[in-house]
């Protein structure tokens, strides 16, 4: 059977765990198209290649949809869609503004942080980006 | 032309009662609109061999269906890909017809999803995990079909008032309907003042939650003409599709695959948009009604919300759509694509009374699943459109 060494490693599912517990925000490339890659995968989804490499995103992205689920007895948050720079899309909340704030087009910055003690990427508005 | 077209047809029509079944079973309910629909096609229960059953939360409904109804099915389908599933078997049953895998086809379902709301408090929904979303706590699945209108607001100036449009045009076919759940008089403005489910959409932009069941039975268009009973709707393009299944993966919030299935259908029928009568939707929240019109070629993109408006899809509009109520004031039973081909069944047979279309000869469906992940379309015509 022909070796792959990508299928001999931890998953990536553990492995952006890590690099998110180690407070690194980490997407994959493909060695082969080049393609970035989320959510972290075994296999790139775009051309099938088993070669994919772990890179920092620059955690710069831009809100492609927003909304407010309301009433789920935790307070009104934000779910939002983030287009990554390098062409992901991610769910994710954007907080540190108040959850029908967001709006789309607004530009935003990954950081961090935690959801009920789990260690997640939230979003925050990009002010520097914005001015 | 694919050999589909028109090979097969739906002989036999069945649903229950449409609302709360405190003192029912899902499977209970299955049972109901399956014998129904055996009866109203005049055929017997052993003489089915082919089951397509789906049913959240459960894996093995094939099994269990088989079991309850005393079937030994030749070709059985348990597929689930959410409410669109049983379209997506109507096109296995089809397919398995027409190989000669199987003669009688019974695609079911039933569901007492209202009722264990109202005695657990949770929705009995399908325990799925969505990948690297779940830990954000979007409000599953309305989260989705809110993202996907506010991206449609914002790239074509779609409105709340456009959404409200679909709630009223469906209550408005509901009122017709004796069957539907919700038949009250309903206004543009009390949608938008009904309170917020998940921005932009409102409590009235949402679908029903149902115990229901429904059931069809599909045989070969030969079998069909032999069988006294009822007028044969035949089936002359179904096609399927899939973009996604958690919502941050669909390629576009403002198409569907609907695109595509749409156009397998239409291709296998050899028909167009302009030559359907009438229209069903699988509108588990009033984006998608738009959503679909434009992908499926009855307007452009972009037009959906000008094509709803000024009462267009209502009764005595433009397009009839949604002629039952649909899932917004008619029934949704967690799964509701069932219920789109009986309605498309009894609007060609002419059995639908108040809310009849007059001379309907043609009609789709559009079965959608998931967070707008996977569509599928059916199109139906009697005996003159072979």
């Amino acid at each position: 059977m022909m070796s792959i060494p990508a299928f001999d490693d931890q998953g990536p599912d553990r492995q952006y765990a890590a690099f998110l517990a180690a407070g690194e925000f980490r997407i994959q490339q493909c060695e082969k198209c080049r393609r970035h890659v989320f959510y972290p995968r075994l296999v790139c989804p775009h051309c099938g290649n088993a070669e994919l490499r772990w890179v920092m995103a620059a955690g710069r992205g831009v809100v492609y949809s927003t909304s407010v689920p309301r009433g789920g007895g935790q307070g009104d948050y934000n779910i939002s869609l983030i287009d990554l720079e390098e062409g992901p899309r991610m769910l994710s909340r954007v907080v540190d503004v108040a959850p029908d704030a967001v709006h789309i087009g607004m530009p935003v910055r990954a950081f961090i942080g935690e959801i009920d003690d789990r260690v997640v990427v939230l979003f925050r508005p990009d002010g520097d980006a914005a001015r | 032309m694919s050999g589909l077209r028109g090979a097969t047809a739906v002989v036999g029509t069945g649903l229950t009662a449409f609302g709360s079944l405190p003192e029912r079973s899902a499977r209970e309910n299955l049972a109901e609109a399956a014998t129904r629909a055996l009866a109203d096609a005049g055929i017997g229960k052993d003489e089915v061999d082919g089951l397509f059953t789906s049913n959240f939360p459960e894996t093995f409904s094939c099994l269990h269906a088989a079991e309850y109804l005393g079937l030994s099915p030749a070709v059985f389908d348990g597929t689930n890909i959410g409410g669109s599933a049983y379209v997506n078997q109507l096109q296995h049953a089809a397919a398995a017809i027409n190989a000669g895998l199987c003669e009688v086809a019974l695609i079911a379902m039933g569901s007492n999803t209202r009722s264990k709301l109202k005695q657990t408090g949770v929705i009995d929904a399908p325990r799925e995990q969505f990948a690297y979303s779940d830990e954000y706590k979007p409000r599953a699945p309305m989260n989705a079909y809110a993202l996907a209108a506010a991206r449609h607001m914002y790239e074509y100036g779609t409105t709340r008032e456009h959404l409200a449009e679909v709630a009223v045009a469906a209550r408005r076919w509901a009122q017709l309907n004796p069957r539907a759940m919700r038949r009250d008089p309903l206004t543009i403005e009390e949608v938008l003042a009904a309170k917020m489910v998940c921005d932009p959409l409102s409590a009235l932009d949402c679908c029903l939650i149902a115990d229901a069941g429904a059931a069809v039975v599909l045989v070969g268009a030969e079998r069909a003409r032999q069988l006294p009973q009822q007028t044969p709707v035949y089936l002359l393009g179904v096609g399927v599709a899939m973009t996604h299944s958690g919502i941050a993966q669909m390629p576009d919030l403002t198409t569907t695959a609907a695109v595509e299935s749409g156009r397998r259908a239409f291709e296998m029928a050899g028909l167009a948009p302009k030559d359907v009568d009438v229209v069903e939707l699988y509108d588990a929240f009033t984006i998608n009604t738009i959503l679909f019109l434009e992908d499926l070629g009855f307007c452009r993109k972009g037009e959906g919300g000008a094509f709803v408006s000024g009462g267009n899809i209502a009764p005595g509009g433009g397009l009839p759509v949604n002629t039952n109520g649909g899932g917004l004031s008619c029934v949704h039973p967690g799964m509701y694509g069932l219920m789109l081909i009986v309605e498309c069944v009894e609007q060609l047979r002419g059995q639908c009374g108040e809310r009849q279309v007059q001379g309907a000869e043609i009609a789709l469906c559009n079965g959608n699943g998931g967070h707008l992940s996977s569509q599928a379309t059916a199109i139906f015509g009697l005996e003159s459109a072979l």
